[in-house]
C-alpha cells in the first residue's frame, strides 16, 4: 500500500466521498438551473395572466391527487408537429406561477397544456366518467367518483394564502371568499374548471 | 440574461471542462506506486483488484466528448450571452404574448436569423400552404366532391372533430350526428363555416322551477308527443298548454328555430331525432337541468384555409350524393 495513492483517500472515508460527489455534481446544477431563477423572462407572467379561480386551485389539486401528470405533458414543445396538433409552444411566463409545475414527461395521453376551450364541459365530463364512450381506442382509466366527491372547501383559503407566499397576486377578497365559493361543487367541476383554464393566459 | 449570470455560467463551464481534461491527463500515468498489472493489494472476496491502465477505446471517447463540448459551445448558444457561430436558436424565448410572437418570427425572418421553428414553419407553408390556398379559392360545394380536397377533409376531421362526432361522423348522445342533414344552426355551407369558425353555445334554461315535477312530467309527455309517440293524452294537454314558454325559441310549432330563421339552435322537436336520447327520462332531465351543449371554435386552433376544407367535408357528410346536394 503506498501513501501516493491520494485517490484511496477518498475511496475510504465516506463523508469525503459524499461531500465531493456532490461538489462534482452541482456544476450542472449551478449553470443549468440557478441563473433562471433571476432571469425576467423566467420569473414574469406572460401579459394579462390572472391566477387560478379558487375553483381552478381545487380542481389542479384533484389533477395531482389522480395522477393526471403521470400520463399527460403540460409542454408543447417548439416542433411544428406539436405547435400544429396543440397550439403555441408553451412559453416560461404561463408555469411561474405554478407551484409545482406540472409539465410532466411522459405523454400516454396527449399533452394538456392548451387544452383549455377546446372541449366543452360536456365532453369532458363523458370523457372523465367514461373514456371509450367518447374515444372509443382510448386506455385511460374512468374517473366516475369525481362526480360523487364534493368538496368542502375547508382547505382553499389556506392553499390560496400559500400560494400568496409565493408572490401570487390573490386579493384578500380572492381568500375571504374562497371557501364559499368551492363548497358544494362536485370534483368534476373542479377539474374540469381546471382543464378549461389550460393555456389560455397566453393573448 | 444579464452579464453577471452570463460570466457566472462561462466562469463554471470552461474551468470544468479544463478540469475533466486534467483529470483525465493525470489519469493515463501511473501514480499510485504499483507496477501495471500488479495487484493493488485489495481483495474482496478471493477477487483482488488489479492496477489496470484506463481502457484505450474509453479513453478515446473522453477526449472525443471533450473535443465535441467546444466545437458545440462555439457553434451554438451556451456560453452565457455567446449566441454561437451559427447563430441558431429552437425558438423565440421568453415570449408574454401572441402578439410578440407573431412579431419575433417577423423580425427574425427580416433579419434572416436562424430559428429552428420559424424555419420548419416557413418550410411548411411554402410546401403545403399552396395547397390549401388552391383549395381556399374555390367554392365549398365544388370542393365538397373533390376527392382530394375531401381525403384531406377526413383526415382533419378524424384529428380534430372525431372525439366528439365520432369517426364515422353519427355522434352520440350530446354530440349531434353530422350525417342525417338535421341541423341545428343550419347546413348551407355558410351555417357550417359559421359553426366551425366560431362556434355554437346553446342555451337550454331549467325548467323545474317554472314547471315544477308535475309540470316537468306534463311538458314531457307533450313534447314526445309531437314526434308521434304514444302518451297520456291528459298530461299531453296540460303539457300544451304551457308549451308557449318553450316556443320563444321552439317554435309555437315545436320544429325548432332554423325552421323559423332563428339563430338559437333550438332542435325540431317533431322529427324524432335527439341529440340527448328520446326516452321520457332524458326528456324530463333536459327540462329539469337544461341544457348547454357547446361546440369549441376552431379559427385559432386551423385556421380559415383548414376550416374552409372541412367545410366541405361535413357538407359531404350530410350531401353524400352530388344530385340532391343544393
Amino acid at each position: 500500500m503506498s501513501n501516493k495513492n491520494h485517490h484511496e483517500k477518498i475511496e475510504r472515508s465516506v463523508g469525503l466521498l459524499a461531500i465531493l460527489t456532490v461538489v462534482a455534481i452541482s456544476f450542472g446544477t449551478l449553470v443549468l438551473i440557478t441563473p433562471l431563477f433571476f432571469m425576467d423572462e423566467m420569473t414574469q407572467p406572460v401579459d394579462g395572466m390572472t391566477p387560478y379561480t379558487a375553483l381552478e386551485l381545487e380542481g389542479r389539486d384533484i389533477y395531482i391527487r389522480e395522477g393526471c401528470v403521470g400520463c399527460h405533458t403540460q409542454m408543447i414543445r417548439p416542433f411544428r408537429a406539436e405547435v400544429e396538433r396543440y397550439g403555441h409552444y408553451s412559453v416560461a411566463g404561463e408555469s411561474v406561477w405554478d407551484h409545482p409545475h406540472l409539465w410532466g414527461s411522459k405523454r400516454t395521453g396527449p399533452d394538456l397544456a392548451r387544452v383549455g376551450a377546446r372541449y366543452s364541459d360536456d365532453w369532458h365530463h363523458a370523457h372523465l366518467m367514461d373514456p371509450r364512450s367518447v374515444v372509443p381506442q382510448s386506455n385511460m382509466p374512468a374517473f366516475p367518483w369525481l362526480e360523487e366527491n364534493r368538496l368542502d372547501g375547508k382547505l382553499t383559503a389556506r392553499k390560496m394564502e400559500v400560494m400568496r407566499m409565493f408572490d401570487i397576486p390573490y386579493t384578500d377578497e380572492d381568500i375571504a371568499t374562497a371557501s364559499e365559493s368551492v363548497k358544494g361543487k362536485t370534483e368534476m367541476q373542479a377539474l374540469i374548471a381546471y382543464l378549461q383554464s389550460l393555456g389560455t393566459h397566453l393573448k | 440574461m444579464s452579464n453577471f449570470w452570463s460570466a457566472w455560467i462561462i466562469v463554471f463551464t470552461l474551468p470544468v471542462l479544463i478540469g475533466c481534461a486534467l483529470l483525465l491527463k493525470w489519469n493515463l500515468s501511473n501514480h499510485i506506486g504499483v507496477a501495471e498489472d500488479e495487484t493493488t493489494g485489495h481483495e474482496a472476496d478471493g477477487i483482488s483488484e488489479i492496477n489496470n491502465p484506463l481502457p484505450r477505446w474509453w479513453t478515446y471517447m473522453f477526449i472525443l466528448t471533450l473535443v465535441w463540448s467546444v466545437f458545440y459551445l462555439a457553434a451554438y448558444p451556451g456560453l452565457g450571452q455567446w449566441k454561437g457561430l451559427f447563430g441558431w436558436t429552437s425558438s423565440n424565448q421568453g415570449i408574454k404574448s401572441l402578439e410578440e410572437s407573431r412579431l419575433a418570427v417577423e423580425q427574425n425572418r427580416a433579419a434572416g436569423k436562424m430559428v429552428e421553428l420559424d424555419r420548419e414553419m416557413a418550410h411548411a407553408d411554402e410546401v403545403y400552404g399552396p395547397v390549401f390556398q388552391q383549395f381556399a379559392k374555390r367554392d365549398v360545394l365544388d370542393l365538397a366532391y373533390d376527392d382530394e380536397a375531401i381525403k384531406i377533409g377526413q383526415r382533419l376531421f378524424l384529428q380534430n372533430c372525431a372525439l366528439c362526432h365520432g369517426s364515422d361522423a353519427r355522434g352520440q348522445q350530446g354530440f349531434p350526428n353530422l350525417t342525417d342533414n338535421d341541423w341545428l344552426y343550419g347546413g348551407t355551407a355558410d351555417k357550417i363555416k359559421e359553426t366551425l369558425l366560431y362556434g355554437r353555445k346553446a342555451a337550454m334554461p331549467a325548467w323545474i322551477d317554472a314547471l315544477g315535477e308535475q309540470g316537468v312530467k306534463e311538458m314531457t309527455a307533450y313534447v314526445l308527443s309531437l314526434s308521434g309517440r304514444v302518451v297520456n293524452d291528459r298530461e299531453a294537454d296540460a303539457g300544451k298548454a304551457k308549451f308557449a314558454m318553450c316556443a320563444a325559441c321552439h317554435g309555437a310549432d315545436g320544429k325548432g328555430s332554423l325552421a323559423h330563421n332563428l339563430p338559437f339552435g333550438a332542435p325540431n322537436l317533431t322529427d324524432n331525432i335527439w341529440l340527448y336520447g328520446g326516452s321520457a327520462k332524458a326528456v324530463e332531465e333536459i327540462l329539469t337541468k337544461g341544457r348547454n351543449g357547446e361546440m369549441p371554435a376552431f379559427q385559432k386552433t386551423l385556421g380559415e384555409d383548414k376550416v374552409h376544407i372541412l367545410t366541405a367535408y361535413v357538407y359531404r357528410l350530410a350531401h353524400p350524393d352530388k344530385a340532391t346536394s343544393q
